[in-house]
């Protein structure tokens, strides 16, 4: 069964200087899954992702991705493997329009202009940013701005995609539409990694849950087992449920 | 069945749509070339023919340095360097073995287009502004070089022999007419290959690498790759402008080919006309050479530094006031941001 993990980091390690962000972290993805990745500010979650992603590399430990020792291999040549992902804080091509920058996604898989922006478009239809095709990323809203960030990952068709806190500052009805794009994505086979710190939307739609810790596995399992944890209780909730 | 239709009929409309604004700017280019075509038929003076010949030229040059820095981010203050080596491979060539300019030419780009791949390969390593001192120095210890190079004629540079004029020498003595028509035809050219690579994947990588490095590394850009192609080409195109204006002048030597102030003058109109435009450096041209050129025959000599900094406060003003260039004044998207 070991070949249904997508993806798996093996004591994984990222010091930043003195600063620890990620420490020994073993890990694991199941393909086809929803997968949370959640923990207070600074616990290394943005940290993890641009680790499995090639933004930079390791301190030490191993990642394979479909069974393949990754971490040596650049961002670009991960994002042609199948591993595509979003910045938390929206990274937008900003002398291009919203259709050229999912556009530059789709060159990863379509040499020619007309096809890729054939498949830009379809991909704009899907996350329902086709309206703003034209429209300078300058101008988009915050919450446009993340679905443009997801439109442009999806655009690579990745096997694994990695979203860092794509539904911060949703109001309630634009987050029933972010889980319904969720699971859709899902349902055509993209194992997700979600970051996200509302539970609510954490709950209802994921799968499984990891906890991190500064910088540490601190818990793992169905998100209903997690959050009764004492240890994520204490570190991560304890604050929230009392003030509840 | 009538589902896929209409999928098919949305997802073809933007796409012709943005084809479409595309070719619009052919015919634009078509205008341009026949007006200068017409022109020197009713501007017969031959200071006023001078002008145009360089204002085209440096269109060109601007055109080809904005290749690699306007649309892939990477600013270069050496193309002097490249300019050089054209100008010497033509001259080197047709002086030395009475070989063709338009062969010294070809060579020159070629040779410059692999130099290019040879620095970048050094230099692309470098953040911002370690790029751009690091071409300036090398673009002066090339200069330096050639100044201490016996085979290329040193301090006194290599003087093109006389003879008769001729298509196959490049050289015109009585007429300016044909250097107006061959820097016409380096600005299309130049313009054309921009324009091709724009609408092409290199393009859209180019541009994803010049806004954020990092965000087109995560979407699967080949980020050296793009920018040793850019180099490439930025390079080749320089060189091939280097070669013309070898002829043209029927002369070269290091100062007169390979100062930093060449360096200056491609980066100069593209920076005032729209940096990462397909005008903006021949709209920059048009403003900046014809001034120039001017401020020379009043002044005198281009040694006394004046036209230097003229330049600098040119870049200083446009930097200050409008940092996308002039071009952005009249498109609809660009007044507003
Ligand atoms: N490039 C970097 N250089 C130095 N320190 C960094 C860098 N990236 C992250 N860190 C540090 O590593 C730690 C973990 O940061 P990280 O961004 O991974 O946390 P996070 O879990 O994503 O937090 P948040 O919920 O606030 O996004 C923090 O202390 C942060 O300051
Ligand atoms: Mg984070």
């Amino acid at each position: 069964m070991a070949g249904t993990f997508i993806l798996e980091a093996r004591g994984v390690t990222r010091q930043f200087g003195g600063l620890v962000a990620n420490k020994n972290i073993t890990m694991h993805v199941r393909q086809g899954e929803i997968l949370a990745l959640i923990g207070p500010n600074g616990a290394g979650k943005s940290t993890l992702f641009n680790l499995i992603a090639g933004a930079f590399p390791p301190s030490s430990g191993k990642l394979l991705f479909e069974g393949k020792a990754v971490a040596d291999l650049s961002a670009t040549q991960r994002c042609r493997l199948g591993i595509a992902r979003t910045f938390q804080v929206p990274r937008s091509f900003d002398s291009m329009n919203v259709i050229e920058n999912v556009m530059v996604g789709s060159f990863v898989r379509h040499t020619g202009t007309q096809a890729a922006r054939r498949a830009a478009w379809r991909t704009l239809e899907y996350v329902g940013l086709a309206d703003r095709a034209e429209a300078p990323t300058t101008e988009l809203t915050p919450p446009e701005k993340r679905r443009l960030e997801m439109a442009r990952a999806l655009a690579t068709e990745p096997k694994l995609l990695l979203l860092d806190e794509v539904m911060a500052g949703l109001t309630p009805s634009e987050a029933q539409k972010g889980i319904q794009l969720v699971r859709s994505i899902r349902d055509r086979g993209i194992t997700v990694v979600m970051v996200e710190h509302v539970m609510e939307i954490v709950m209802p739609l994921v799968d499984r849950a990891v906890v991190l810790h500064f910088g540490e596995v601190l818990a793992e399992g169905h998100p209903k087992d997690v959050v009764r944890d004492d240890k994520v209780i204490t570190a991560y909730l304890g604050e929230r449920h009392r003030a509840a | 069945m009538n589902e896929t239709m209409t999928m098919a009929a949305a997802s073809a409309a933007p796409t012709q749509r943005a084809a479409g604004a595309r070719r619009a700017q052919l015919p634009i280019l078509a205008l341009v070339c026949a007006v200068t075509a017409l022109l020197p038929l009713v501007m017969q003076d031959v200071y006023l023919q001078n002008v145009l010949i360089l204002t085209l030229m440096y269109a060109a040059l601007s055109q080809s340095w904005n290749i690699l820095a306007g649309y892939c981010g990477q600013i270069s203050l050496g193309h002097a360097l490249y300019f050089g080596v054209g100008a010497y491979a033509a001259s080197f060539l047709f002086a030395g073995y009475g070989i063709t300019p338009w062969l010294g030419l070809l060579v020159g780009a070629v040779l410059s287009a692999g130099l290019a791949l040879v620095l970048g390969y050094v230099c692309f390593g470098l953040k911002g502004h370690y790029f751009a001192i690091a071409t300036m120095v090398i673009a002066e210890i090339g200069l330096l070089l050639v100044h201490n190079s016996e085979l290329f004629g040193a301090a006194l540079g290599i003087h093109w022999p006389l003879g008769a004029d001729s298509w196959s020498s490049m050289q015109f003595a009585r007429t300016k007419l044909p250097y107006i028509y061959l820097a016409l035809a380096l600005f299309v050219l130049t313009w054309l290959a921009t324009y091709a690579i724009e609408g092409s994947r290199w393009g859209f990588w180019w541009r994803a690498i010049k806004d954020d490095p990092e965000a087109a590394e995560s979407l699967g850009v080949e980020v050296f790759r793009s920018k040793m192609a850019a180099a490439a080409v930025s390079a080749f195109f320089t060189a091939a402008g280097g070669a013309f204006y070898a002829a043209y002048v029927a002369y070269v030597d290091p100062e007169s080919v390979m100062s930093f102030r060449f360096s200056l003058l491609f980066a100069l109109p593209a920076v005032l006309g729209g940096i990462g435009t397909l005008w903006g450096p021949a709209v920059g041209a048009l403003i900046l050479i014809p001034i120039t050129e001017l401020t020379r025959s009043y002044v005198g000599g281009s040694g006394s530094g004046l036209d230097l900094i003229i330049y600098g406060g040119l870049i200083m003003i446009v930097a200050l006031v409008k940092p996308e260039g002039l071009l952005s004044l009249v498109r609809p998207g660009g007044a507003k941001a």
